[in-house]
């Protein structure tokens, strides 16, 4: 998407993120606090009033989706943020967002879990991200950024893509994306304009039927009509995919990670190359839809791949799916908040290319 | 008033409201919800708000409320209807918001919403029915279930020691600063039924003041759930339900 930006400044990533979300044209937010997103919540209940955005602290993270799914419904461009825990207790609201078909942006600024877990940074809910992680089949459009930069920028593609679809998208960062501080050129207010919703709940004039925002298809026939809808939607978003490539070309073992793993991954591939393995990196950038198809086409190219994640291998089981047997799938994760070193991810890589024998030029 | 005449040259002297849809009620015989949502459109129509109106149905026996009232409508997960209406009406603070709820949505495991949408004094009206049994799933004991009532999860009536007691809710919310208008109200007589519209109609208008919630009780009979005829389940509300849950305003605009 070809945006004006602004000069860069130095940034949060919750803060980066909130601001982008008032340029992004934000109507309503409803938040709850919950570390480390907390700042999401600040900034917009400061900001977002005068700015002529709804900003409503919740009593908790029921009522702040519910409130989304109010305002959604109601036409407004709606968003909530959590981490991990209270990104559980939207499951319910989420499930029935995408079968009324409501579009939305939930921001999850994840943390270790499960349970209470740690405030420290995790991807350990890849899995409830991408797979639906409410009940009924459905998935929520899911994209993953690994730099403040993108924290920003994303919020225009997520809000653009669930109102192109009306299906809610998820930004699924981690806390230390959240919590980091770094360069960022700010996209330009009033880029994103608002789209026609004519199925809104506004109040019913003569001149249409009353509009109904629900998920309740009671009889069987309806409930799977609705369903075979909404697996035509998710299979149009496949064309959605977004991924980077980095050092793929000649790569012999390719790493796949996503967000802030995936800078960690990137790292790593520096150093093995200096070690003259050839080592290179496909990031994910939307987590659904995943980026299949890139991944079988390259496991035709490399001798094998290493997946590197914060938790104990989830979006490894993707890329094995992608991969389909054709070569060896290995995972490095760390979990319950804690980072891997560059150095660590290394390690493996070094082992993985003496296991082949793959020899340093 | 001008005069109607139908087709066959009679006096029209009632019509059905424009606001309520030809879909027949699913309701049980006797129930009170479909005297309730007529009144509720009745209103709706008279004071010509149809096109600024959204409601909000609940999960339980009114959950196809939106199949008859004839208005914008959001159907909201259990419990959560005050959330949703606090949604729309925060995006759209000059339309007339109403979520119509039961005492399981409501006071139950929508307890949190209902309280803090009050206590946040959101200008929207709430119709609580309170049947004090889950209709819709077959009887169940709901948080309004008197002591000593039978259902089909308090097989040996209600009791207190392992159930608590029944929640008068509405009490509760009378309590707060950010409740505006609270009465509660029944359907099962004429004048019960007139009561209850021009409290409706109250509670509407009030809605432009941007004053507080207004809450709206009617106390209801759940024949089918209480194993009663109609005329049965009137004369037992009488009996049993008025005394713990008594008709009349609980807080009024000062």
């Amino acid at each position: 998407m070809n945006q004006k930006k602004e000069p860069p400044r130095l940034m949060k990533g919750n803060e980066a993120l909130a601001e982008a979300a008032l340029r992004a044209g934000l109507q309503a937010y409803f938040g709850y606090p919950i570390t480390p997103q907390s700042e999401i919540l600040e900034y917009l209940t400061e900001h977002g009033a005068k700015r002529g955005a709804v900003v409503l602290q919740a009593e908790s993270e029921l009522a702040a989706i519910n409130m989304v799914y109010g305002a959604a419904g109601a036409g407004a461009r709606a968003m909530t943020s959590s981490s991990s825990p209270g990104i559980s207790l939207m499951q319910e609201g989420l499930s029935y967002m995408t079968s009324a078909q409501l579009p939305c942006l939930v921001v999850n600024v994840s943390r270790g879990g499960p349970g209470l877990g740690t405030i420290q940074p995790a991807q350990s809910d890849y899995f409830q991200a991408t797979k639906g992680g409410g009940h009924g089949d459905y998935h929520l459009i899911v994209l993953a950024p690994s730099s403040v930069q993108e924290m920003a920028d994303f919020v225009f593609d997520a809000f653009r893509l669930s109102e192109k679809y009306r299906n809610p998208a998820m930004i699924l960062a981690d806390g230390a994306l959240g919590q980091m501080m770094e360069k960022v050129s700010l996209p330009a207010e009033g880029s994103l304009p608002p789209g026609d919703k004519p199925w809104a709940t506004v109040g019913k004039p003569a001149s249409r039927e009353r509009n109904i925002i629900t998920s309740l298809f009671i009889e069987p026939e309806r409930m799977e009509e609705v369903n075979l809808h909404l697996q035509k939607k998710y299979h149009e978003i496949q064309q959605e995919v977004r991924y980077e490539e980095i050092e793929t070309n000649d790569a012999e073992i390719l790493l796949v990670a996503f967000g802030l793993a995936a800078r960690i991954a990137q790292k790593a591939v520096e150093l093995a190359r200096e070690k003259g393995i050839k080592a290179g990196l496909l990031r994910p950038i939307t987590l659904y839809p995943f980026p299949s198809q890139i991944i079988a086409s390259l496991s035709r190219k490399v001798i094998s791949f290493l997946v590197v994640e914060m938790n104990a291998g989830q979006m490894v089981e993707d890329v094995r799916l992608a991969v389909a047997g054709g070569r060896p799938v290995a995972f490095k994760g760390r979990m319950g908040g804690m980072i891997p070193s560059p150095e660590e991810v290394l390690e493996e890589i070094v082992s993985i290319a003496e296991s082949y024998r793959i020899p340093a030029v | 008033m001008e005069v109607v005449t139908t087709t066959n040259g009679m006096e029209l002297v009632y019509q059905k409201p424009s606001t309520l849809t030809d879909t027949p009620f699913h309701y049980c015989p006797g129930c009170g919800h479909g005297v309730v949502h007529k009144l509720l459109m009745e209103v709706v129509e008279e004071m010509g708000i149809q096109e600024q109106t959204i409601g909000i149905a609940p999960v339980g026996c009114s959950v196809f409320a939106y199949n008859y009232m004839n208005v914008d409508m959001q159907e909201a997960a259990h419990g959560r209807a005050a959330a949703v209406a606090t949604g729309v009406k925060r995006v759209f603070p000059d339309k007339y918001v109403f979520s119509y709820q039961g005492d399981g949505d409501l006071a139950a495991i929508g307890t949190g919403e209902t309280i803090h949408t009050a206590n946040r004094g959101e200008n929207i009206l709430v119709v609580f029915i309170n049947n004090a049994i889950y209709g819709m799933t077959g009887g169940q004991m709901a948080p309004t279930t008197l002591l000593g009532m039978v259902t089909s999860t308090t097989p040996f009536g209600r009791q207190q020691a392992v159930m608590g007691f029944p929640l008068k809710i509405t009490d509760l919310i009378a309590q707060l600063p950010g409740a505006y208008y609270v009465t509660r109200q029944a359907v099962h007589t004429t004048n019960a039924v007139r009561k209850t519209k021009k409290a409706l109609r109250l509670a509407l208008e009030y809605q432009p003041r941007k004053k507080g919630i207004c809450f709206v009780e009617v106390v209801s009979n759940c024949p089918s759930g209480w194993k009663m005829t109609p005329v049965e389940s009137n004369a037992w509300m009488e009996r049993n339900m008025f005394p713990m849950y008594p008709l009349g305003d609980l807080k009024v605009p000062q």
